[in-house]
Order: structure tokens, then C-alpha cells, then sequence
């Protein structure tokens, strides 16, 4: 009887008991928001400091354009100021002179100050100015209505994009396309990372604790290792499945509490449902807002099924590819910092895949992104950007074979490699000497 | 009847031959010895019949037919390089271990109860290996080589990194499973416990087998006939064409020799005739080679020959 079964039920059992994983997985996700909020929480806090400026307006031309507002103060000073007097008094963060006409003397205006100002303040300053003298000019022609004419002229056209499948036209975006490929391969990406280390640091934890030899007199290596790469990959989608209970379960809290009926079943639900909201008003009594009835018309033009279906696939695939690698590297060295000289190769590949992947999205039909979306190694990365814009079936199909069947000949490349790796310490081997191993007799 | 046999092993690794044609036959319900300096293949040896490797050549038979790979469970290997995963509970570990080596859940509970119950440790069942101390972590490394009841038990350097306590409380254990039928095999460079324990040995040098057999079948043909005597005066003893006198040492109204028989072809009772003649005979001893100075003759007068 193959003794798989036990081997992954106790890896498992006691990874997933452990309190890190616990808090890591509900961890994880909060992190993520956190890193989000980032750039807002530092403009809160930035944005709480008053800066002082003052205008000195020698022309008396300007005194309007500058208003005070939350960042800034201004005080505007008509006499004559002296270089002298505005280096010697240092309290305000910038002067701003203005000399003459700005209509005539486009140079007319200089900022003075003692410490480098922010290029945000800068483009502020020119911009306000420079909409107070557009404004200036027009009036100068004297025509009326003029401002009214401009809004009217002022025309925004929405383009939609229809995309001709299988089942007639799909309303698609670009943008949303995008969007959705580079989450898969954000994700993609981020797992084949984080499982296919666990993987290595279990093995080489085994090899340095010196259970493994206790552990092959009772299973063969293969089984050994195999039962920890699925059980760390079953780790993983329980994690995911977690993260995704926890959205769904959020976004139907959300959904509850703001009384939109998100969540519905299916796509043409929802589509049917967006369409009849469009001309009446909702429960809440506000009426929808058509970008919104446009973008979910989007989303439910994006497959999500296959999106899913392939996600899991390709991360099945991918990770099994990149797991055995781990597992062999794991094997061959007895310590972490040996592992740099073959990690090395296979962060190059996994980060080498991600830029495609970023780049498919420009050009997913492009040369350099269909066979990436081939080749094994790559294939799990690039493939999910394309996807949202339209594969045809047998590419992914295709991709998917080859990735398999890589996946299993790595497997049993990296068997060789693993079972005579965790009984061998000392010297860190070299690729020759991996080679040899591949070639050993069991 | 051989409960294990090894027949003409050889394993070759890319640079060196770890075995080269080894045989050994080992006897149902003895104690043997597998000995031999560091590197000589022993582990490698040991690794060919728990399946871990494949031998180049040769066979392994367990109870008189082939060995196949489904043996492991009824073998109990403690390796010299052993440890356990740190972060399981006791119970949780030997209970894998166990169901490793084919033990239904029910059954390795028990087992696991009845072990933890002899040692006195039935409390650590819940704590953490790596809250137990070495010697602690040393008893349930022997449990879990034992739990399945192996019929086959091998300890690779068994003492070593075993305080003296345990290393007797290991050794009890030992003679116990042996006479509850286990056939037992023993790696070792601790000479005096394989005199103490062993039935058989084979000693191993550069891959190849050296010397083989009954331990007092090879300390009798290593003998240098040499002999302890002690005689209840203080008259000092000489050299003849019998025997040389190599030392005496007189004290207190008594002698202490030691002689050497010259000839091989006199009878015991011959050499003890003539030292009566002399004086007060009170002991007579035959000096055996000691395992420590076969080892070290056979092992020095092999490597002698083949630099």
C-alpha cells in the first residue's frame, strides 16, 4: 500500500494546525489592504502641515489668484521686496514675485525660497495662474456667452468595445481585461514563490534535523517527497479557499449593508438585473448610475468560470513544476545560504515570466507573449493575462499539456535528484554533480 | 537458519566502490556485530537492506527468500544520523512513525501507551520534542524504533550521542528483544559492548570483508597464547625455551606474570606442569585478544597491505 495518503495527511494536518498559518491567512489579506492604504495615510498625515507663502504681487494685477486653502496660506505684500529682505526673514516656506504683466512678460514670475519646494507646489502655482490668465484673455475678446459656449463644446464621447465570440458580442474593456490578468498574475506569480519555498525549507528541515534517514527506512524517497509537495500545494488552496470565502463574505456583508444586490447567482442575472436598474429607480431610491451599469455589463462580459478554472489549473501546473525544483534544490545543500547559487536561475525565470506577464497585457497577441504562454515555465505566469482578453480554447489547451507533462518529468527529475541529496551532507554539489545524480542507479 | 542474508553485495558510486562483493549471513534470534573503521561501507550496507538504496549487484534475502521493499515493516532501523520533527508532539510522532511501518491507528496507540508506560514517561505524550532534553529525545528515538515489533532490528552506532544511562537502559532493552525472538544487527566502533553482546560479527575494511565470524571463535584464533598467572610467593620467575616471562611484577608476597607459551605445540596443562615446578601457582588465566586489538591488527595489517 502506498503510504502517500499518510504522508500528506500528517504534513497537512500539521502545517495547517499550526497558529502561523492561522494568523498568517487572516493576516495576509489585511497586510495587503494596509500596503494599499499606504500612499493615502501618508498624504493625511503630510497634507496636516501649513505652509506659509507669500505673493508679492509688484504689478497689483493678481491679487485673487491666490486664495488660501488647507495646504497653503498665502499673504500678499504690494511694496517692493528686496532679495535682501526676503532672504533674511526665513519664516514663510516660498515667496512668490511677480514683476510684471504676465501677459506681456511671460518670465514675470519667480519663486524665492529657502529650502527646495516640492514640484507639487510649483505645478499648483503655474496651474492656478495659469487658468486666472486663460480666463483674463478670454474675457479680453469680449464675446458673450463665451464661457457657456465652451462648456457646450466640450464634447465627451464613451466608447464601448464589443468583442465577437462564440456566443455572439461580449461587451468588453480593456482596462478591466487588464486589470483582471494582472491580478491572476500577481497571484500566480506570489504562490509559485511562497509554496515553492515552503516546499524547500521542509525538505532541507528534514535533511538538517537528520529525520529523513528514519523516514526513507520506512517509505521510499519518491513517496516522501511527492507527499510533502501536495500537502504543502493542498496547504495552499485551503489558504485560498480561505481568502476567498473571506471576500465573498465581505463583499456580501457590503452588498447587504448598501442593499446592491452584487452577488447574484449568475452572470446574466446580473447583466438582466443592471439592465432593468438602468431604467427605473432602485429600492434605495437613488437611480443607477450608468458607468456603474456599464462596468458591470463588463465584468459580466469577462469569463469568470474560466478565468477561475484555468487560475487553478495553471496554478496546479505551475506549482507542481516549480515545487519539484524547490525540492531538489532543498535536497542538494544543507544549509539556506547555499541555496542562493540555484535559486538564483529560477528567480530569474519566475521574474523573467512576470515582466512578460506585465507586458503581455500591452500586447497580448504579440510574439514574445504567445510563447511564454507556452513554454512550461513561463506558461503559468503569462498565460493568465491573456486570458481575460480571449485565447482561443486549444492554446490553453495546448499550454496546459505541455505544462503537465513538464510538471510530471520534473517530478521525476527531481526524485532522482532528491533521493540521493538528503543523504548526502557536507560539500554543496555542482550542476555537474546534480546531473550525475539524475543518472544513478536507484 | 539465516533470518538475513546478503549475498555478494557490491555497490559502485561515481568515485569510489563503497562494497565490493560483501557477503554476510546473519543468524535468526543473534546478536551480530557489523564493525569496521569510518567509511569502510557499513552505512552503505545497512542502507542496501533497509531498501533505502539499491545494491549494483548481489542479493538480499530476508528468511531465506528475496527481500522486497514491503520489508521495511518488519525492520527497525535507528540510523546514526537520527532525529524527529521537532515541532510534533511525541504522541502525534511516534504515532506517524508507526503507521509508517504499517501499524493500524488502534494497534500503535497501544503500543505507543505500552512504551511511554514502560519508560515512565507517559506524561510527555502532549509535549513538544523540541521541549525535551537530548537523552529524553534519545528514548523516544528508540521507541519509535521498536514500536512495530520489527522481527529485524539494526542500530547504526547505537551509543553514540547516549549518555551512559541510557546507553545501559539501551543495551537492557536490547537483550531483552532479543530473547523475544528479534534478530538483531549492530554497527559499532565500541569494541568492548560487542564483546559484551555479540554472537557474530563481520568486520568491514575498504569495502571489503576481513574478517568474519563467531566472536570467540576469532579471539580464539587471534590468541597470542598469552597468560596471567599469579603465584602466592615472591620468588621472581625466568624465561626457558617453554615460555618467556614478558612481565612480573612482585609485591607483597605475591607474583604477577605474564608469559607467553613459546611453543604453540604444548598443551596448557604442559606450561602450568612447569611453572608449578617453581613456585606457588594461584591463577592462570588465558589473555584473549581483546575485539579493540583484533580490530585495530586486522584493520592496520589491510590497510598496511594495500597502501
Amino acid at each position: 500500500m502506498s503510504k502517500i495518503p499518510l504522508i500528506i495527511e500528517s504534513e497537512y494536518m500539521s502545517r495547517v494546525r499550526k497558529k502561523s498559518f492561522l494568523v498568517m491567512t487572516l493576516l495576509t489579506p489585511i497586510l495587503m489592504v494596509l500596503l494599499c492604504c499606504i500612499p493615502a495615510f501618508i498624504t493625511l498625515f503630510s497634507g496636516a502641515d501649513m505652509r506659509n507663502v507669500t505673493v508679492v504681487d509688484q504689478t497689483g494685477l493678481y491679487k485673487d489668484v491666490y486664495q488660501s486653502n488647507d495646504e497653503y496660506t498665502y499673504t500678499y505684500l504690494n511694496i517692493e521686496t528686496t532679495a535682501e529682505q526676503m532672504r533674511s526673514d526665513v519664516e514663510p516656506y516660498a515667496y512668490i514675485v511677480i514683476t510684471d504683466n504676465l501677459l506681456n512678460n511671460a518670465n514675470a514670475m519667480t519663486i524665492y525660497s529657502h529650502k527646495q519646494t516640492t514640484a507639487t507646489f510649483e505645478m499648483d502655482v503655474v496651474d492656478r495662474m495659469e487658468e486666472y490668465l486663460r480666463e483674463e484673455k478670454l474675457a479680453s475678446f469680449d464675446i458673450p456667452n463665451l464661457q457657456q459656449i465652451i462648456d457646450e463644446s466640450d464634447v465627451d464621447i464613451n466608447v464601448s468595445s464589443i468583442r465577437f465570440d462564440d456566443e455572439g458580442e461580449t461587451q468588453t474593456s480593456a482596462g478591466l481585461a487588464t486589470i483582471v490578468g494582472m491580478i491572476s498574475t500577481f497571484l500566480i506569480y506570489m504562490f509559485l514563490f511562497m509554496y515553492g519555498s515552503m516546499v524547500m525549507s521542509s525538505v532541507m528541515q528534514e535533511k538538517t534535523n537528520r529525520i529523513v534517514e528514519v523516514m526513507v527506512s520506512s517509505v521510499k524517497p519518491f513517496e516522501l517527497m511527492l507527499g510533502k509537495i501536495i500537502s504543502v500545494g493542498l496547504v495552499g488552496l485551503t489558504q485560498i479557499g480561505i481568502w476567498v470565502l473571506l471576500i465573498v463574505g465581505l463583499g456580501l456583508g457590503v452588498s447587504v449593508a448598501f442593499g446592491i444586490p452584487l452577488v447574484a447567482g449568475n452572470e446574466a442575472e446580473v447583466l438582466a438585473q443592471a439592465s432593468n436598474m438602468g431604467g427605473m429607480n432602485t429600492p434605495m431610491g437613488t437611480e443607477i448610475d450608468p458607468d456603474m451599469l456599464e462596468a458591470m455589463q463588463t465584468l459580466a462580459g469577462i469569463d469568470f468560470t474560466q478565468i477561475v478554472v484555468c487560475l487553478i489549473l495553471y496554478f496546479i501546473g505551475g506549482y507542481v513544476l516549480y515545487a519539484s525544483l524547490f525540492a531538489a534544490i532543498g535536497s542538494a545543500v544543507d544549509n539556506e545560504a547555499d541555496t542562493n547559487q540555484f535559486m538564483i536561475p529560477i528567480t530569474v525565470i519566475i521574474l523573467f515570466a512576470f515582466y512578460v506577464g506585465v507586458f503581455s497585457a500591452e500586447n497580448p497577441e504579440g510574439g514574445m507573449a504567445w510563447w511564454c504562454s507556452m513554454i512550461p515555465f513561463t506558461s503559468p505566469i503569462v498565460m493568465m493575462v491573456r486570458i481575460p482578453f480571449g485565447v482561443a480554447i486549444w492554446e490553453i489547451i495546448l499550454s496546459l499539456v505541455l505544462l503537465f507533462a513538464s510538471s510530471i518529468g520534473m517530478t521525476w527529475v527531481a526524485a532522482r535528484i532528491y533521493r540521493v541529496g538528503i543523504l548526502l551532507y557536507g560539500k554543496k554539489p555542482s550542476y555537474k554533480e546534480l546531473f550525475k545524480w539524475i543518472k544513478y542507479k536507484a | 537458519m539465516y533470518y538475513l542474508e546478503a549475498k555478494n553485495i557490491v555497490k559502485q558510486y561515481a568515485s569510489h566502490k563503497a562494497l565490493d562483493d560483501v557477503t554476510i549471513q546473519v543468524p535468526e534470534n543473534s546478536i551480530y556485530g557489523l564493525l569496521g573503521p569510518n567509511g569502510a561501507g557499513k552505512t552503505t550496507l545497512i542502507r542496501i537492506i533497509n531498501h533505502i538504496t539499491g545494491p549494483d549487484s548481489g542479493e538480499v534475502y530476508i528468511n531465506g527468500r528475496l527481500s522486497v521493499p514491503s520489508d521495511v515493516e518488519h525492520i527497525g532501523y535507528l540510523p546514526e544520523e537520527r532525529g524527529l520533527y521537532k515541532k510534533m508532539k511525541v504522541g502525534e510522532q511516534l504515532m506517524y512513525l508507526a503507521r509508517l511501518k504499517g501499524l493500524s491507528r488502534l494497534d500503535a496507540k497501544e503500543r505507543i501507551k505500552y512504551w511511554l508506560g514502560k519508560f515512565d514517561i507517559a506524561d510527555w505524550d502532549k509535549k513538544k520534542v523540541e521541549e525535551l532534553s537530548k537523552g529524553m529525545q534519545q528514548k523516544i528515538q528508540f521507541i519509535a524504533t521498536v514500536i512495530h515489533r520489527p522481527q529485524l532490528l539494526i542500530f547504526d552506532e547505537p551509543f553514540s550521542g547516549f549518555d551512559p544511562v541510557n546507553a545501559n537502559l539501551l543495551k537492557r532493552e536490547i537483550l531483552e528483544l532479543r530473547k523475544e525472538g528479534a534478530t538483531i544487527i549492530f554497527s559499532t566502533h565500541n569494541m568492548s559492548s560487542v564483546e559484551e553482546i555479540c554472537d557474530e560479527i563481520t568486520l568491514i575494511n575498504r569495502s571489503r570483508v576481513v574478517l568474519q565470524g563467531e566472536i570467540n571463535g576469532i579471539r580464539q584464533s587471534h590468541k597470542k597464547h598469552l597468560f596471567k598467572v599469579t603465584f602466592a610467593n615472591d620468588a621472581r620467575i625466568e624465561s626457558n625455551q617453554l615460555y618467556d616471562v614478558l612481565e612480573q611484577n612482585v609485591l607483597a608476597g605475591h607474583n604477577t606474570a605474564i608469559v607467553r607459551k613459546n611453543n604453540g605445540a604444548i598443551t596448557n596443562n604442559e606450561l602450568i606442569t612447569a611453572l608449578m615446578q617453581h613456585n606457588e601457582l594461584a591463577t592462570f588465566d588465558e589473555i584473549l585478544p581483546s575485539m579493540n586489538e583484533i580490530f585495530i591488527d586486522t584493520v592496520g595489517e589491510n590497510t598496511n597491505a594495500t597502501v
